[in-house]
C-alpha cells in the first residue's frame, strides 16, 4: 500500500466519523458533502476516475443539495405551524389572511 | 428502549459482527490484484469492436446498456414522485404567484456569492457540456454532466432570484427535456431493434476512435440521460424551491 493511499483512507476513516458525529442536520449536510469529496479523491487514488465523477456529482453536489432544500422546507412549515399557534390565541382573526400569504410577505 | 439496553444489543452486535468483518477484511485480494475475465475480455476487445476509447462508457451504454435505461428511469420515476408530492401541497397552499416570487426573492446575499455566481454559471454549463459531450473518450458521461448542468441552475438562483430560474427554466422546458431523455433512450433502443433485431444494438456508424463523433449510439445516449438528468435535477430544484422559502428568506 502506497503512503498516498494510507492517507486517503485515514481521511475518509476521518470524515466518515465526523459525519456520524455531527448532529446538527444542516452542518451534518456540508459534512457530508465533504465527505463526498473525499470519497472521490479514494476513487481516483484506486484509477477509477468514472466513478470518482460520479460520486462527486452525487455524493458532494446531489445529495446536500436535497438535504438542505428539504431542511428549508421543513424549517418553513415550522414556521407556519408555530404562526398558526401564535395567532390562534389573542387576534387569531386578524392573522389568519396574512399567514395564507406566507411569513415572507409580513412586514 | 432504554438507553442501557441499546447499549447491550450494540456490544452484542458488535462483539459478533466486529471479527466477522475483520475475518473478512483478512481474505481479500491485494490491492490492484484482478481475479475476473469479464475486464480483461472488455479490455481486449472494447476499443476494436465499438472504436469507444473509455471501455466504461462501452459496458454502461452499450454492453449492459439496458442496466444503464432502467438506472434512468428509476431516476425518472423518482424526480416525478418529489414533483407529485410537492405540487399536491402546493395546491392546498393556493397561495398567488406575485406574492411567491415575492417571497422566494433570496435574501441577504452578499454581493460576493452574487459575483461568484454569475461567474460560475457560465462555467458549469461549459463543464456540464463538456462532460457529457466526451463521455465516450474520458471520465464523464450524461449522469455526471447532466448533474454539473444542473448546478448552473443553482448557482443562477444563488446569483439572481427565482424569478431568473423559473423565466430561463419554464416547467414546459425542464418537464420536457426529463421526458424526452428517457423517451429517447428508449427510441435509440428500438432502432437496434427494428434496423438489426436486437433492442439496444449498436446500428449508429461507429466512426474514428478517439473523435468526438465515434463509438455509434453511444455519444447519443450519453446526450440523451444528460438531458433527462439536467432537466430533472433542475426540475427538482424548482419544485423545492417553489414549495419553500430559503433559510435566507425564513430567518428575518
Amino acid at each position: 500500500m502506497t503512503p498516498i493511499l494510507a492517507l486517503v483512507l485515514l481521511l475518509v476513516a476521518g470524515a466518515g466519523t465526523a459525519v456520524v458525529t455531527t448532529r446538527d442536520p444542516l452542518d451534518q449536510a456540508i459534512v457530508a458533502s465533504f465527505y463526498g469529496l473525499i470519497l472521490g479523491i479514494l476513487f481516483t487514488v484506486y484509477q477509477a476516475p468514472d466513478v470518482a465523477l460520479s460520486q462527486i456529482t452525487v455524493g458532494a453536489v446531489a445529495l446536500p443539495l436535497m438535504i438542505l432544500l428539504a431542511l428549508a422546507k421543513i424549517r418553513h412549515q415550522q414556521q407556519r405551524r408555530d404562526q398558526a399557534v401564535d395567532g390562534g390565541g389573542e387576534d387569531g382573526a386578524a392573522r389568519g389572511p396574512a399567514r395564507d400569504r406566507g411569513p415572507g410577505r409580513e412586514p | 428502549m432504554s438507553l442501557r439496553t441499546q447499549r447491550l444489543v450494540y456490544l452484542l452486535a458488535a462483539a459478533v459482527l466486529g471479527p466477522a468483518l475483520l475475518w473478512g477484511l483478512g481474505g481479500l485480494p491485494p490491492v490492484g490484484a484482478y481475479r475476473g475475465p469479464y475486464g480483461d475480455v472488455l479490455n481486449a476487445v472494447a476499443v476494436a469492436e465499438r472504436h469507444a476509447v473509455n471501455v466504461v462508457a462501452a459496458v454502461t451504454f452499450d454492453y449492459r446498456g439496458v442496466d444503464t435505461m432502467i438506472e434512468e428511469f428509476i431516476l425518472f420515476a423518482a424526480v416525478i414522485g418529489v414533483a407529485i408530492l410537492l405540487r399536491a401541497q402546493r395546491d392546498e397552499e393556493a397561495r398567488s404567484l406575485d406574492a411567491d416570487i415575492e417571497a422566494r426573492r433570496v435574501r441577504g446575499t452578499s454581493t460576493t456569492v452574487r459575483v461568484t455566481g454569475v461567474a460560475l454559471v457560465g462555467l458549469h454549463v461549459v463543464l456540464g457540456l463538456y462532460i457529457v459531450a466526451h463521455g465516450h473518450l474520458g471520465p464523464g458521461g450524461g449522469f455526471q454532466g447532466g448533474v454539473v448542468l444542473a448546478t448552473g441552475a443553482l448557482m443562477v438562483y444563488l446569483a439572481g432570484r427565482y424569478v431568473t430560474l423559473r423565466r430561463l427554466s419554464p416547467e414546459v422546458l425542464t418537464d420536457g427535456a426529463e421526458a424526452v431523455g428517457a423517451g429517447g433512450y428508449v427510441a435509440v433502443g428500438l432502432v437496434g431493434l427494428v434496423a438489426a433485431g436486437q433492442f439496444l444494438l449498436n446500428v449508429l456508424p461507429l466512426g474514428q476512435p478517439n473523435t468526438l463523433l465515434s463509438a455509434g449510439t453511444i455519444p447519443a445516449l450519453n446526450l440523451l440521460v444528460g438531458l433527462e438528468v439536467a432537466g430533472g435535477f433542475v426540475l427538482l430544484l424548482s419544485e423545492f424551491l417553489e414549495q419553500t422559502l430559503l433559510i435566507q428568506g425564513g430567518r428575518r
